[in-house]
């Protein structure tokens, strides 16, 4: 069966454009001894009635994963409608009054709407401007540790706390920077104010972060390491031959050799920049209020899950998805204008 | 038999011929960094612990913070374990853990492997049904009201059902199906076997590693899942994380009744809860750590 022997190309597939698979020609010849041989010729010969049928036991096998992304991913999509109804859930979808945009004009006057706005974009930003670069520093200092077994032990104890989940980690924190951590402690006892890092609005954009980073950033090295790993050695040599120091080569070999990657997720990063971690948040909010503490997720739990109000809170949740995939797709244009390889450029 | 260092670290020291010397200072520099990141990381943890293991003398003396218990016991964890809400969370998060993992697993290989198929038909469109999801999310409101429509509300498959596959985690375990050699599956296929006896009989023997890394994945997942307990769940039904939140985060007090006997200072009852929660990562941790620095997912997470 010819079909099943091709050369597989290692690679996976990208989100969008992979999927082609389109099998390479193949001697007319092989295929035409194989259909004689075998119950099962060439797929080109096949109908789609025949491919149905030889392949019926894996679509049975598919068939629960399929009907996971339809019902869980898909169907959800147009009960987004709520946006535009006064959603009332003894009436249901269908019977609901139909509102056109008025939820979209309520949440647009509504203080409390763009307070969470602010709030999200200020975190965001803040990890993206102080907290992206991290994992980026640590991966070049990880591959520039020489002995192999200390390496794997800093790896394998950074990349621990990714396992946690957020109610550990703010569990955690509150142990080591609340009232009663080392923290407050150490200031206390170099003569300062004990400062509550858990409990201080102005300060919770940072404390989001600086927690981000403890649970994230040695994860995050794994594909900056992959990259550095794939940058051809002999590269260093010659420059080192040719009498470049290390900070030069690190400037015209490393940096571009990761750049690719450092693009990638620069896109990824901005295409959520109006997500941030809602167990994270919602676990905390209320330490600090939600003047600091409500994020865009968060306020559509609370309006909607918690309060009733549907059609606001899915027209929050509509707005953010929309220009969270807009944004995406375009970042991925600009990085595909700069002559970067983008998302789903799928050209190697 | 013993090494000695030097020895040791010539093998270990791969500094090629070509690169300079560091100087005594980038070392010194670069290993307080490094011990620095380490200490960070492992500091919280033994805070953690050392309180849990605390009586109330230790924390009042301490002032609340515990750096080394002077007398130590377990009294926080008899606590916990002396029946009561703490317990039956326990019992119930594990029960998920295993439970969910197994299904995820299950529907991620059936799918994984008929995807791997390269003509299959409809192939094309399923594959994009699931890969397009990686780039939107439905949002939370209409993923709430999907799980209500289906009669799930209080319900543990609220639980799994809304999360059953990760779509990354369905490529890494469908690009290695595809890596296999295909003779294999060919030779058995003249044999007579047909495509379920194949999956069993001789791909899930050949993918125990990656089944391995992708189950603790989603047994990770499912040990933390707070946010769908949150959602979904009512409070007499709820699993580790959401008692964590309860008693450690919102500081609920712990009376006779959630938890038994009480003989154990709050504060340690509530570390002991935060270091049953970690404990089962802590054991999974080095089989997952042997396998993701062997770089089975690494390969994946760039197409």
């Amino acid at each position: 069966m010819s079909s099943y022997s091709e050369p597989l190309v290692q690679s996976t597939t990208p989100p969008v454009s992979g999927a082609a698979d389109a099998p390479s020609a193949r001697p007319a010849s092989k295929g035409r001894r194989r259909a004689a041989t075998t119950d099962a010729p060439a797929h080109r010969k096949r109908s789609l009635w025949a491919r149905i049928k030889r392949d019926r036991m894996m679509l049975l096998l598919i068939a629960p994963g399929f009907l996971y992304f339809v019902v869980f991913h898909w169907l959800p999509l147009p009960g987004n409608i709520v946006a535009f109804e006064d959603y009332q859930p003894y009436l249901g979808f269908i019977d609901s009054a139909w509102v056109g945009f008025d939820n979209f004009v309520k949440i647009f006057a509504d203080p409390t709407f763009w307070q969470a706005l602010r709030n999200t974009l200020v975190i965001t930003g803040l990890q993206l401007v102080l907290f992206f670069p991290i994992p980026i520093v640590l991966a070049l200092l990880l591959n520039s540790i020489m002995s192999n077994r200390i390496r794997k032990f800093v790896q394998s104890v950074v990349y621990l706390p990714h396992f946690l989940g957020w109610v550990i980690i703010v569990s955690i924190f509150g142990q080591v920077l609340g009232a009663t951590g080392v923290v407050p402690h150490l200031m206390e006892a170099l003569g300062m104010k004990p400062f509550q890092a858990m409990t201080t609005p102005w300060f919770f954009p940072f404390l989001v972060s600086i927690q981000s980073a403890w649970k994230d950033a040695g994860w995050g090295t794994i594909i900056f390491l992959a990259a550095l790993m794939n940058i051809d050695q002999e590269l260093y040599e010659a420059a080192a031959v040719d009498g470049a120091g290390p900070w030069q080569r690190m400037k015209t070999i490393t940096i571009p050799g990761i750049m690719p990657v450092i693009i990638l997720l620069l896109i990824l990063n901005l295409g959520s920049i109006l997500s941030v971690g809602f167990e994270q948040i919602v676990l905390q909010r209320d330490n600090v209020g939600a003047g600091a503490g409500e994020v865009l997720d968060t306020w559509v739990y609370y309006h909607g899950i918690q309060n009733g109000q549907w059609g606001p809170a899915a027209a929050v949740g509509l707005v953010k998805g929309v220009v969270g995939l807009a944004l995406v797709l375009g970042a991925n244009k600009v990085a595909h204008l700069f002559g970067q390889e983008g998302v789903y450029s799928s050209g190697k | 038999m013993p090494r000695t260092r030097r020895k040791n670290r010539s093998v270990e020291s791969a500094r090629p011929a070509w690169m300079e010397k560091p100087s005594r200072l980038g070392i010194t520099g670069k290993a307080v960094v490094v011990t620095l990141i380490c200490v960070a990381t492992i500091y919280p943890f033994l805070t953690v612990l050392s309180t849990s293991l605390s009586d109330s003398t230790d924390i009042a003396n301490a002032n609340g913070l515990v750096l080394f218990p002077l007398h130590p016991t377990f009294a926080a964890y008899e606590t916990i374990f002396s029946g009561g809400i703490v317990t039956a969370a326990l019992v119930r998060s594990m029960l998920i853990t295993v439970i969910g993992t197994l299904c995820s697993l299950a529907a991620t290989v059936g799918m994984a492997y008929g995807l791997s198929r390269r003509d299959l038909a409809f192939g094309k469109i399923i594959l994009l049904t699931a890969l397009f999801t990686m780039l939107f999310t439905p949002g939370i409101i209409p993923s709430f009201l999907m799980v209500k429509q289906l009669g799930l509300l209080g319900s543990y498959a609220a639980l799994v059902l809304p999360t059953l596959i990760s779509a990354f985690n369905l490529v890494v375990v469908r690009s290695f199906f595809m890596g296999l050699p295909q003779e294999l599956f060919e030779a058995a296929r003249i044999d007579g076997a047909g495509d379920f006896r194949i999956l069993v009989k001789i791909v899930l023997p050949l993918s125990k590693g990656v089944l391995a890394v992708v189950g603790l994945f989603y047994a990770v997942a499912y040990w933390n899942a707070f946010f769908n307990a949150m959602l979904y769940l009512n409070s007499d039904q709820w699993p580790l994380s959401m008692i964590l939140r309860q008693y450690v985060l919102l500081g609920s007090p712990l009376d006779t009744a959630s938890v038994g006997e009480i003989s154990a200072p709050s504060q340690a009852i509530q570390m002991a809860v935060v270091v049953i929660s970690v404990i089962p990562i802590l054991l999974v941790y080095p089989f997952l750590q042997k396998y993701f620095t062997k770089g089975v997912l690494t390969g994946a997470v760039k197409g």
